[in-house]
């Protein structure tokens, strides 16, 4: 297994944000999260990453506890963000927000070879380069996101929402490059809103509420099962 | 005229100062928004580091001992600022901004009394490094030595500030950092790392004008970081805290103001100057000259 969660529990003061989720990705898999807003899918990536902690429970990483491991040194390990609303680095041009998206590498010669595999995604991120992130359109700023958590190199990728407040044939390109993401190599772990598209592109899916995992399975057996339908789907 | 262009230079030397100190105010401010009620007492600080530096060496005078008490000061005043961080700020990182602003005025009270307890309260004489004479004169316009060095110090000291925000890898990571800490982190950023950085760098610049202050007005004591530390906030205030290019600017416009004020109205009302613009620009523009959201902060 790639990553694997075992009973991660996590506490924002007395609120129990995590109550002992467990979860497996393993190397090459895409796999997806959906459930309410509040059920905790941001915290579980935020905790995976580092910028929260977990009251008890485990997170290894190819067979590594990551749980006391300072956000940069996980960055580092290979586990890349795409955050909730995107956080790019507005003040700063796209070129500088790709660059810091390297910050933990320290193989200079290869950022060319991302940056090439990030332009040949999102040709659109080449053509604005040296533009203020803050002035670009919202999918330009995701496909920023994205290309930023790629110059990590990483081996796991999380995104938090990438289709949020997007028009829909902006939806479908980014999660084409998703797909050929993934195809590349990378593993992805996604949490997406619209839960049709995110068990669509995925082959596995977990669905949480309230900080509990209430249901798992391969997402094609997720997306005919009437629950989910009924939740979810709007079916 | 001259009398005018006079007050001009004199004004601008005084501002070149309240810049540097103003500098460190708002790069803190970018990285933590915390103002840092402590920098002007580093700035007393670093007077004194070079003091006793100063001292210490033989020739005493001359370009060559300014030069060493000014990088003395420097490393000094910056090691402690990044001392004063890990201790005092880094355990409220995640407390409510208030308590690391209280905290910043105890940091600040503990050095000036810290200071009197070991450097003694009364007043001490700064070593005349450089002579007080003219450079130049024109038309009876006089720039004198002390100003020159002022000015030379300054414009070195922003234009290694400005590359090494611009163009290095960690000053691109403060920039990160000050839009938002989270996502800094999710791109690999040691946020304590860049954090630390931002006080060893705006605490050495508060240092380098505890020097250049002390070259023109000799007597240096333990409190004497009070009022221009105080001022240095109004001045990154003015151009907008957070902004570098807006510290510069407004210690440069709080310098000018104070100039004409003691020039032409009354040396009584210098002080009451700096806190009459800082209700000013907070009643008519609070966010300062450079504070528009779209600009750069650090």
């Amino acid at each position: 297994m790639l990553l694997q969660i075992e009973n991660l529990s996590v506490h924002y003061g007395a609120i129990h944000a995590l109550k002992g989720i467990s979860l497996e990705v393993a190397a090459g898999e895409i796999v997806t999260l959906i459930g309410p807003n509040g059920a905790g899918k941001t915290t579980l990536l935020r905790t995976i990453s580092g910028v929260l902690r977990g009251s008890s429970g485990q997170i290894l990483y190819d067979g590594f506890p990551m749980e006391m491991m300072p956000p940069h040194r996980i960055v580092a390990q290979g586990i890349a963000q795409v955050p909730e609303g995107r956080l790019i680095f507005q003040n700063l041009t796209v070129l500088e927000n790709l660059e810091l998206g390297a910050y933990s590498r320290r193989d200079r010669h290869g950022l060319k070879v991302e940056q090439e595999w990030i332009f040949h995604l999102f040709p659109r991120l080449q053509e604005r380069l040296s533009q203020q992130a803050g002035t670009l359109s919202g999918g330009e700023q995701q496909m920023l996101a994205i290309g930023r958590a790629l110059m990590a190199k990483p081996r796991l990728l999380l995104l938090d929402e990438p289709s949020l407040g997007l028009a829909p044939a902006l939806v479908q390109q980014i999660f084409k490059a998703l797909v050929e993401i993934n195809r590349q190599g990378t593993t992805l772990l996604l949490v997406e809103q619209d839960a049709y598209l995110a068990l669509e592109t995925s082959q596995r899916g977990y669905v949480m509420e309230t900080g509990e995992i209430k249901l798992s399975g391969k997402s094609a057996e997720l997306l005919s099962n009437p629950q989910v339908k009924k939740a979810y789907l709007g079916q | 005229m001259t009398e005018f262009l006079q007050q001009i230079i004199n004004g601008l030397a005084w501002g070149a100062i309240y810049g540097l100190i103003a500098l460190g105010y708002t790069m803190v401010y970018g990285v933590l928004r915390l103002i840092n009620f402590a920098h002007g007492d580093i700035y007393m600080v670093g007077a004194m580091v070079g003091y006793y530096v100063a001292r210490w060496i033989p020739q005493g005078t001359g370009l060559a001992s300014f030069l060493s008490s000014l990088l003395a000061a420097m490393i000094v005043c910056g090691l402690l600022g990044a001392l004063i961080e890990r201790l005092a700020y880094k355990p409220l990182r995640h407390a409510p901004r208030i308590n690391a602003l209280i905290t910043a005025i105890g940091v600040s009270l503990f050095l000036e009394y810290a200071g009197q307890l070991l450097f003694g309260a009364d007043p001490k004489f700064f070593p005349n490094l450089i002579a007080d004479k003219v450079f130049l004169q024109w038309h009876g316009i006089v720039i004198n030595q002390i100003q020159v060095l002022i000015f030379s110090v300054t414009i070195v000291l922003m234009v290694l500030i400005h590359t090494i925000v611009q163009k290095t890898r960690l000053g691109k990571a403060m920039r990160a950092v000050s839009f938002s800490h989270t996502a800094s982190q999710l791109v690999g950023i040691n946020l304590n790392a860049v954090i630390t950085f931002t006080f060893v760098l705006g605490s050495s610049l508060a240092g380098a004008a505890g020097i250049l202050v002390s070259l023109s007005n000799p007597k240096i004591e333990p409190m004497m970081g009070i009022m221009p530390g105080l001022k240095a906030f109004v001045a990154a205030v003015l151009g907008g805290i957070g902004s570098i290019p807006g510290a510069l600017v407004g210690g440069l416009l709080m310098g000018l103001s104070e100039t004409f004020v003691v020039g032409y109205i009354s040396s009584t009302y210098r002080d009451a100057l700096a806190f009459l613009l800082l209700i000013v620009i907070l009643l008519v523009r609070p966010s300062g000259l450079f504070g528009r959201s779209t600009a750069e902060k650090v």
